[in-house]
């Protein structure tokens, strides 16, 4: 029993970042019918957003250390952070820990930003476009945007860890009333786990009780209407796609500290969250959350030692053997709508 | 009055006949009928070195090919010489190999084995080199040597650490400096006994490829030889990101140290999870738990951060050793590149510089002539101590350095402490154990 709650908890944080992808990318296809295989990057990006405000807040002077030597047997030179030299050296260091919720603040208008500019300066041209092509196009650019990042960031991983009061697990099985030990929780991923419910909770809030929101509905409903009621849906839909791209951003800034970010790590997510996306129905929002939590879920207890001895391997296409199933018995996905991806 | 038919033409003409009749035989020996693929000309040879420009191990691939250039210019007589002085071979003398400039060509592998024998495959047929070097992976080394043995060029291995590369899939064109997976077993097996003691319950986490096996192997045999239990093995895909469906049923499991067979982002991702899970911070069994990471390097432990502290692991080399061939080497390096060299940029140079010595005192480029020169050889000064080229697997034998994630790093380079150099002797096995056949060498042609 505790293995199992412990498997599921693991699910939880997985089906977080599954969730706020494909919560994207159903926005983007909803909206624009864009299939938009540069949404990894953007979570990625959002990632390198936290990486690129750590060293901002790290950019240093070098101070010498007396009676210390380099690897060179050079004087040793300190780095010291000018943060310090401006607030201090306690509240720089506490700037310093506190980067990756900080970053949040700093990645919401670069990804508004960077949505908006691939908006407006490519995706748009291809509206009309075959799926293929627009797989094609944005697929492309998902490459070029992670080769840009490595060229910058190098190859390596880049430790950006959590703030230091979050660090850390708590022992959640003795909390229920289970042996010490049998079910340990790191604090970060229950933040995770917290975060991407508020964020999805906000979205789905922001559609629901909004004035904007209830014309993008309407939009995803009947675009052709909605625009001749003479309302701008276009300009809409572009904001959309920024809010798209800063949601996948803001779930790439609070991953960082569960993995050192790399410039791979949205292709990593990309293909998961497109198979989470057609599981949970192209289109459907909250299609899309339930089958990010599921297969989240899923895929943790396929990794369980007694699933991969009693059929090895399983964890590798358990979501993909999953994704078979469902689209054989619910050709529509979980909550798809019907006619769409139907034509 | 005799008249001579001598013009001006036909002196031109007889000279071109004649220059070219006089040079064949030295094209002819030169080049196709020299015996052996890719014989150089008399003023240059060309060497092919075959790293990750792209892909996961790129920045690891760029040391090493800063080493490789680092190399080039000392055996053409720049810079400050390098490790030249310190080698105790004296057959190099910075006038390039044999005469020859040497002058190199690179490929990208891209940690893949198809991309890296391709590129490999490239540097032989188009470019001429003469010589192989590089990688970061095992896979790619085990496939590329291969490629080379067929080709008749010499491969010498970079950073591989599989038992196979000198194991069952050794050749006799293959030559590997870089120590392997039951070194690493056997250095680290005396300190996890003299640290953790007799009786613990160790459970492993294996990448899912040639490396990950030979690695858990080697440590399990290691660990289970001093009487530790393995409670469990479990294979991660390559492709793993987020390792906690591994790690949350380690604590279940009820064992007390967790050995992460991982290398590269695997091992920068699983040990960052492991520590989130505060594997670290629980008691077990009455004792306090442990993690080890088998093979280190601290381009990885940059990449893990904080998390390395305390725990054990095993490398082929680190700056921060002091006998003078180290130093010499850190010095050329960091004063050409502002920072020291990984152990993946060490063994590439060393590798090199040995080829380059082989060929010199075999006085031949065929590769036969080199492998003989180089099977049996025993040199000192490249910053491993006393060390051999065996000749049954073309397998270095040195010292092994157990080092340990440092507590308080002075910079971000100062990363690892080493805790012990295990002796040659204590970590040199019988070449049978593992299979497989050198064969004999290729001259190619």
């Amino acid at each position: 029993m505790d293995a199992l709650i412990l498997q599921i908890l693991n699910g939880l944080d997985k089906g977080s970042a599954y969730a706020l992808i494909a919560l994207g990318l159903t926005l983007i296809f909803g909206t624009l019918g864009v299939v938009n295989f540069a949404h990894g990057a953007l979570f990625m990006i959002g990632a390198f957003c936290a990486v690129t405000l750590n060293r901002l807040f790290n950019l240093s002077h070098e101070v010498e250390v007396p009676g210390e030597t380099d690897f060179l047997g050079n004087p040793l030179m300190r780095d010291v952070p000018y943060l310090y030299d401006i607030v201090g050296e306690s509240a720089g260091a506490a700037i310093i820990d506190w980067s990756v919720p900080l970053a949040i603040l700093f990645a919401i208008p670069i990804m508004i930003i960077v949505g908006v500019i691939m908006e407006r300066g490519l995706i748009k041209h291809f509206y009309k476009r075959p799926h293929a092509d627009q797989i094609l196009v944005t697929f492309g650019l998902a490459i070029v945007l992670q080769e840009i990042i490595k060229y910058y960031y190098g190859a390596n991983p880049i430790p950006t860890p959590a703030p230091d009061a979050f660090r850390g697990s708590f022992d959640f099985g003795a909390m229920i009333g289970f042996d010490p030990n049998t079910i340990i929780y790191p604090y970060w991923r229950l933040v995770y786990f917290c975060f991407s419910v508020v964020i999805i909770g906000a979205v789905f809030a922001f559609l629901q009780f909004t004035t904007f929101g209830m014309v993008v509905r309407a939009g995803m409903a009947d675009r052709e209407t909605v625009g001749l009621l003479g309302i701008d849906i276009d300009k809409r839909f572009t904001i959309m796609f920024g809010l798209a791209a800063a949601v996948a951003g803001l779930a790439g800034v609070m991953y960082t500290p569960i993995n050192s970010p790399n410039y791979h790590m949205g292709m990593d997510f990309l293909v998961l969250s497109f198979v989470v996306v057609v599981v949970g129905g192209m289109g459907s929002l909250p299609g899309a959350v339930l089958a990010g939590f599921l297969l989240g879920i899923l895929e943790s207890f396929a990794s369980m030692r007694e699933v991969i001895n009693f059929v090895p391997g399983i964890n590798q296409v358990i979501i993909y053997l999953v994704a078979i199933i469902i689209l054989l018995t619910r050709p529509r996905g979980l909550m798809g709508r019907k006619g769409v991806m139907e034509d | 009055m005799s008249k001579t038919n001598l013009t001006r033409r036909g002196v031109l003409r007889t000279g071109a006949v004649a220059g070219a009749g006089l040079a064949l035989p030295t094209y002819l020996s030169a080049a196709s009928h020299s015996g052996f693929t890719n014989a150089p000309g008399d003023s240059t040879v060309t060497l092919g070195f075959n790293v990750p420009q792209t892909g996961p191990y790129a920045d690891e691939g760029a040391d090493e090919l800063r080493a490789y250039e680092l190399a080039v210019e000392h055996l053409n007589g720049g810079g400050d010489g390098g490790m030249l002085p310190t080698f105790s071979s004296k057959a190099l003398d910075g006038t390039g190999i044999l005469g020859r400039k040497v002058e190199y060509v690179t490929g990208d592998t891209q940690t893949k084995s198809d991309a890296a024998r391709a590129s490999a495959k490239s540097m032989i047929e188009k470019d001429g080199a003469i010589m192989i070097t590089g990688g970061s992976s095992s896979g790619v080394a085990v496939a590329v040597q291969a490629l080379c043995q067929e080709a008749g060029v010499i491969f010498m291995a970079g950073l591989t650490h599989s038992n196979d590369t000198t194991g069952k899939d050794k050749r006799a064109n293959g030559f590997r400096h870089f120590f392997n997976s039951y070194m690493s077993g056997a250095a680290l097996a005396p300190i996890l006994a003299d640290n953790y003691g007799n009786d613990r319950k160790a459970y492993h986490l294996t990448a899912d490829y040639n490396w990950g096996y030979t690695t858990e192997e080697a440590v399990r045999n290691s660990t289970e030889a001093l009487g530790w239990e393995t409670v469990a093995a479990v294979k991660t895909p390559l492709t793993q990101t987020d390792f906690s469906s591994y790690i949350a049923p380690v604590l279940q499991s009820g064992a007390d140290v967790l050995v992460l067979n991982h290398y590269g982002g695997n091992m920068v991702n699983s040990l960052t999870n492991a520590v989130q899970f505060g594997l670290r911070d629980k008691q077990v069994n009455g004792k306090n738990f442990e993690i080890i990471v088998p093979l280190y390097s601290r381009l990885m432990a940059k990449g893990a951060g904080a998390n390395v502290k305390g725990i054990f692991g095993s490398t082929n080399w680190h700056w921060s050793l002091q006998d003078e061939g180290s130093k010499a080497f850190v010095k050329s390096f960091g004063t050409k590149y502002g920072f020291p060299p990984s152990q993946a940029a060490h063994t590439c140079y060393v590798q090199t510089l040995l080829y380059a010595d082989a060929v010199t005192r075999a006085g031949s480029f065929n590769p036969c002539a080199v492998v003989e020169a180089l099977e049996g050889f025993e040199f000192d000064g490249l910053g491993n101590g006393p060390t051999l080229y065996r000749a049954e697997d073309h397998q270095c034998f040195k010292d092994v350095l157990v080092v340990k994630g440092k507590e308080n790093p002075t910079s971000e380079f100062d990363l690892l402490e080493i805790v012990e150099v295990t002796p040659r002797d204590q970590v040199t096995y019988d070449p049978s154990i593992f299979g497989g056949e050198l064969g004999t060498c290729n001259p190619g042609a």
